[in-house]
């Protein structure tokens, strides 16, 4: 089933689990999807990627999205903004093409610090058939080596939320530097993941002895990593799919494992990433012990809040199965419903041996039919998005929401009690509010 | 095509949904692909609302485009027919849906519901928000009220003996800047005129309400951005007269009264006997003689922006040194505003050129929209919001209306509260050169310059957050400023707020003097020649 772990399994931390999926057959329902599209991922994407500007191409509508998800306007001049498709454009009055080299000349007049510029396709630009792709072409032959300038498209139509992620870091993925071939083994870890939690796994890896460790998307566009057939994969974030086919195309091999969430995900991560290269089972042990032991007491904590208790998941981030496997294996809660927006069975496959047997998946949405199911279930917890989780809360529902889960660092041991607590805290303020 | 950083408006679908979201029982069903359901979290965070915007979204798919769209906005209007059981439909397309061309008003006629549906046609590539939300109101009204209508050239009757008069209350929408308040504040004034409310509009109105406005002798039109349109309908339609006057300010609350009396016939004298606002006297009072002459710098949506600036200046003694609005329709009457303060109105939806002119104006405070707060907010400027867009601070837990009496002596302590704490840390500054103080720290309420904001409203938690940029400013000039150090010492006593004037002023005099270095006295003379 999958062909991508290079080594044998050597004897792991936790022990290898039996390979079952869930009895009940997942709930697939197309009807009102009630997410973010993938333009959505700029606000993370271009505080990761330091140098790049992100152009959307697009309406006001998308405009006014990225700007209510971004919530408040941090910086003057951002580093992304939309080229606004108007009616002369549209009537042919104004050739497309010439407007957009307009506004792309006029920015990188403006921002000599952009190194990197996306174009971002919109649901417009989808659908009016502009070509962002031959743009970004004739645009890189006029500022090539100054600013490299790539296309990806965030279109609703195309891409749910997190999905923007995996096809911006897909349109890195051909400008990667080829590796040399007679290069050692390295390994790439893909997903963009905070700064802080960067530092910490790379400070495991060394310790570990694995090396060389390069991050997809760098921090900067000149640190592109390099790739080839020496090159040994890990995802970080299990909504990838595409960044990993194109990844695979150019020689790289995906390690199987569960996401890092939890002391136990996070265990069997690196534990992926060392087995594969050799490291000795006891310094293996002996390096991540610490960190899973600090990660096991601060989830303990929430334990008492937590334990027992049942939780719905609206789809979001494709972060939904990892999330409730953590939740259910390290913190014993019930799993009613885990919603996803999209399942890749294939980059989920250690996760879904995880999740309990009777666990209810859904894939897609009908919003007005999951909600009534969510009622009818009667959870005590409902992590969903933020237009749903105020009127929840209004007929007494408890709410996490989703979104903060995707923009707070989480990965890693020394986030998981963090984690944990992201959840038990609507459970906590309820007991203590007396109003 | 145009380079946007930050918006003033949404798309216009988003005025329509402010519309629906603001009545109690109708449905709008919007043909948009699912990112567009990023709207609904306007409602349900900013403004905290407790339902979900009562909107289906058909979110189609790059595989379905082409095939089977128009069937997917059949069956998704049926089906929350069914489910929410709406007395009125409202139905159009989003900036995408535009494009593919499935014609909502035809699909929702071939479904033949038993309810009245109002079609929309709001092009997303020309218009904004506020239009959307003007344009979705008067169509919901000619639609519903117009079955009721009477025949061309009817004359209104006589109110009969006795009877008070009864209004309308029309412009109020979901996410509107202290619309909630300002209702109950308007509702109140003109019940102690002897006016009663028969409906407001579009707020928690019904489809009946909207259908019976023409009942009411005549409207009150609070936003004319949102009403202005539809009044002018049910004048023609139902010999409705309407006020004109948008009763902000204690000047414009008066003017409204007296227009509200010449209507109605009533006699006001016994209501502005009352003084019933406490701006006239807090603003003559002794200790508001340092608001003489501060300069102010006004934008916002039209109606806002246009009586911030009669209170400024009339009301408050303040020199309006700009204003300007990003609601081009309403552009001329603004461009008249501006006249009354010999200025030229700045319309522009802009927002980094709304930034330069506030830079090149140095006013000493901003009236702005959340927009122009960050740019205060980095300039080092006080500023108090009086206009959308909003944000989720612009729906305090207070009472805190704009319009009426009330409205008036919130807009004085909210207009002199950033200029008070400026004046504090004026105070706490003289002593920051003392031990216990450090050095340049900046004013503690304009935030933290380049430094990054906190804020604790829920859609912040973002990672960037906690990042910094700092804009560069770039200097054309080769020519350096030395300062001797009294002089540099001297300007370290001049309050920060108009510090940063005096220091541009004085290189500037210098430079174009060949002054070099700067010493006290050259401080004094440029002080003397730039003098007011
Ligand atoms: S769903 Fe499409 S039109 Fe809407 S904001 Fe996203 S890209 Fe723009």
């Amino acid at each position: 089933m999958t062909s991508s772990v290079l080594t044998q399994p050597v004897a792991c931390a936790t022990p290898p689990v039996q390979r079952h999926e869930s009895e009940k057959p997942v709930i697939r329902e197309r009807g009102q999807r009630e997410v973010f599209c993938g333009l959505t991922g700029i606000v993370w994407l271009h505080r990761k990627i330091q140098d790049a500007f992100f152009l959307v191409v697009g309406s006001r509508t998308c405009a006014h999205l990225i700007q209510s998800a971004a919530g408040v306007m941090i910086f003057a001049e951002p580093r992304f903004g939309t080229a606004i498709i108007d009616e002369r454009d549209l009537a042919g009055l104004a050739d497309m093409n010439e407007e957009l080299d307009r506004v792309v000349t006029r920015l990188l007049q403006r921002r000599p610090d952009i190194k990197l510029l996306f174009l971002v396709g919109s649901c417009p630009s989808e659908v009016i058939k502009l070509d962002l792709s031959r743009a970004a072409q004739r645009l890189s032959r006029q500022y090539m080596p100054d600013v490299r300038i790539l296309n990806y498209s965030g279109s609703g139509i195309e891409t749910t939320f997190t999905q923007g992620e995996d096809a911006c870091l897909a349109s890195l993925v051909p400008e990667l530097p080829v590796e040399a071939e007679e290069a050692p083994a390295s390994l790439m870890v893909v997903g963009s993941l905070a700064d802080v939690v960067e530092d910490q796994f790379r400070r495991l890896f060394d310790e570990l002895g694995i090396g060389p460790v390069h991050f997809l998307p760098p921090r900067n566009s000149r640190s592109l990593p390099p790739v080839g057939p020496n090159t040994r994969y890990l995802l970080a974030q299990p909504f990838l799919g595409d960044t990993g086919r194109i990844l695979e195309d150019r020689g790289a091999k995906r390690l199987s494992a569960p996401f890092p969430l939890g002391a136990e995900g996070t265990t069997l991560w690196l534990k992926a990433a060392a087995d594969a290269v050799g490291v000795d089972p006891k310094h293996f042990e002996k390096v991540v012990a610490p960190g899973q032991e600090r990660a096991r007491v601060a989830v303990e904590r929430q334990k008492e809040v937590l334990g027992g208790k049942s939780i719905f998941f609206f789809p979001d981030s494709q972060l939904e199965p990892p999330l409730a496997r953590f939740l259910a294996r390290e913190l014993d809660m019930k799993l009613i419903e885990v919603g996803t927006p999209f399942l890749h069975r294939q980059h989920l496959e250690r996760e879904l041996d995880l999740l309990p047997r009777d666990v209810q998946l859904s894939e897609g949405q009908d919003v007005e039919k999951q909600l009534d199911r969510c009622r009818d279930s009667n959870p005590d917890l409902i992590v969903c998005g933020l237009g749903l989780a105020n009127p929840l809360e209004a007929e007494g529902r408890a709410t996490k929401w989703s979104i903060e889960l995707v923009f707070t660092p989480i990965q890693g041991f020394e986030q998981a009690g963090d984690l944990a607590e992201l959840f038990a805290r609507p459970l906590v303020r309820r007991t203590r509010l007396e109003v | 095509m145009q380079l946007t950083v930050w918006t003033y408006e949404g798309p216009p679908h988003v005025g329509a949904m402010r519309i629906a979201t603001a009545m109690q029982d109708v449905h709008y069903v919007l043909h948009a692909p699912q990112g567009d359901t990023y709207a609904d979290l306007l409602f349900t965070m900013i403004e905290r609302r407790q339902k979900r915007p009562p909107v289906t979204y058909t979110t189609f798919q790059a595989r379905d485009l082409g095939t089977d769209t128009a069937e997917l906005f059949k069956s998704a209007m049926a089906e929350a027919y069914e489910r929410f059981k709406p007395a009125a439909m409202l139905v159009g397309s989003s900036c995408t849906a535009e494009l593919i061309q499935d014609d909502p008003a035809g699909l929702a006629k071939a479904l033949n519901l038993p309810i009245p549906v109002v079609p929309l046609e709001l092009p997303s590539y020309q218009r904004k928000e506020n239009w959307g939300a003007s344009e979705t109101f008067y169509h919901l009204v000619r639609g519903l009220a117009g079955a009721k209508a009477p025949e061309a050239g009817w004359k209104r009757p006589a109110r009969p003996e006795g009877q008070r008069p009864r209004c309308n209350l029309l412009g109020p929408t979901a996410l509107g800047f202290r619309h909630r308040d300002d209702i109950t504040e308007i509702t109140r004034l003109l019940t102690s005129l002897g006016v009663d409310v028969a409906s407001v509009a579009p707020m928690d109105a019904t489809a009946a309400d909207i259908q019976n406005l023409g009942d009411a002798d005549f409207n009150v039109v609070l936003y004319p951005e949102i009403a202005d349109t539809a009044a002018k309908w049910l004048q023609r339609t139902f010999a409705q007269p309407y006020t004109k006057t948008v009763p902000i300010g204690v000047g414009a609350t008066r003017d409204f009264i007296a227009e509200v009396a010449e209507i109605t016939g009533i006699d006001p004298a016994a209501v502005l006997a009352q003084a019933p606002s406490r701006l006239p006297w807090y603003s003559r009072s002794v200790d508001s003689n340092y608001l003489t002459g501060k300069r102010v710098f006004i934008f916002g949506d039209a109606t806002h922006a246009i009586a911030a600036a009669r209170i400024a200046d009339k009301e408050f003694g303040f020199k309006v040194v700009g204003l300007g609005t990003y609601s081009r329709e309403q552009a001329r009457d603004v461009r008249d505003a501006a006249k009354l303060y010999g200025l030229e109105a700045l319309i522009s939806d802009d927002y980094l050129e709304v930034e330069a002119a506030i830079e090149a104006l140095e006013p000493e405070m901003v009236l702005g929209s959340q927009m122009e707060r960050h740019i205060a907010k980095r300039l080092g400027i006080g500023c108090a919001v009086i206009s959308a867009p909003v944000h989720v601070q612009d729906f305090p837990a207070r009472y805190s209306p704009q319009m009426g009496f009330e409205g008036a002596n919130v807009i004085f302590d909210t207009w002199v509260h950033p200029l008070m704490m400026g004046l504090e840390e004026h105070l706490l500054g003289m002593f920051r050169e003392d031990f216990e103080f450090h050095g340049d720290a900046q004013a503690s309420h304009l935030g933290h310059g380049a430094v990054k904001e906190r804020s604790d409203s829920p859609e912040q938690a973002f990672p960037g957050e906690a990042a910094v940029e700092t804009k560069t400013t770039t200097t054309t000039t080769e020519w350096t400023a030395v300062w001797v150090s009294d002089a540099e010492a001297e300007l370290k006593k001049i309050p920060f707020f108009v510090r940063g004037k005096a220091r541009k002023n004085t290189e500037l005099y210098a430079r174009e003097n060949g002054i070099s270095p700067i010493t006290l006295e050259t401080l004094y003379d440029a002080k003397a020649h730039f003098g007011r």
